[in-house]
């Protein structure tokens, strides 16, 4: 399936500076494995230590939350969207 | 470096002082030229950290989502992010590292027993193993 992988702005300059990409997947988790094994440098800011994604990333597939619909597993079609969104977080130490 | 007019950063200040005892939080708007950020809006935004907000702030990516297309709408960009350490310095903590991207500037605003007090800025460096300190001027001259 051909789909679009959309790229935030503090992440574009790890993706060729592109604002979407484009990549051959059959699901969520080999769409992310296809933009981080061509822009390899999108990965420390994607994954944390042991591989899962850091729990500020967020990915949608079109309009909802792939944590609520397959997680990594969730199928694609073609045509869709998927888009890499922060939560923001912070604060002073403890 | 961060360009903030006095009036965008006394509005920070504002919402931080409003907020102590616990974490305020916003986005700022702007555009970037040359090396040079400029902050032409804030938006202010709800802390949804329920659970410690004396020390923690969070913005949901539904949020996020919606100043982005916010700022899209203005043809500005969405530069950077505030957030206030009630009684502590301005510096990031190692939670505000962990939770970071670059390119996005950070602005921390320190208050203490409710005043606002020393406001810095921060950028993540690409590997991700410490923060820059960012100047922060605000020469009205190119505000506006």
């Amino acid at each position: 399936m051909a789909v679009k992988v959309m790229i935030p702005t503090p992440l574009r300059p790890y993706a060729g500076r592109q604002a979407s990409v484009s990549v051959e997947a059959q699901t969520v988790g080999e769409a992310l494995d296809a933009l981080t094994g061509q822009f390899a440098d999108l990965r420390r800011h994607l994954y944390a230590d042991g591989g899962r994604l850091r729990s500020f990333v967020n990915v949608y597939l079109n309009q909802e939350d792939v944590r609520n619909l397959q997680k990594d597993q969730t199928p694609l079609r073609d045509g869709d969207t998927i888009s890499i969104v922060p939560s923001i977080a912070g604060g002073r130490s403890c | 470096m961060l360009k903030l007019s006095e009036e965008l950063a006394e509005r920070i200040r504002a919402h931080a002082a409003q907020s102590y005892p616990y974490e305020c939080c916003g986005a700022m708007l702007g555009t970037e030229a040359a090396g040079a950020r400029l902050v032409k809006e804030l938006v202010m935004l709800d802390n949804q950290r329920e659970d410690s907000p004396r020390n923690r702030f969070l913005v949901h990516p539904a949020d996020v989502l919606r100043v982005e297309r916010a700022a899209q709408a203005q043809g500005l960009d969405l530069v950077g992010w505030y957030h206030s350490h009630p009684d502590a310095p301005p510096r990031p903590s190692e939670f505000d590292r962990e939770h970071a991207w670059p390119w996005y500037s950070y602005v921390i605003v320190a208050v203490e027993a409710g005043v606002p007090r020393r406001m810095a800025s921060w950028r993540l460096l690409d590997d991700r193993s410490r923060f820059d300190d960012e100047e922060i001027g605000s020469d009205l001259m190119t505000v506006g």
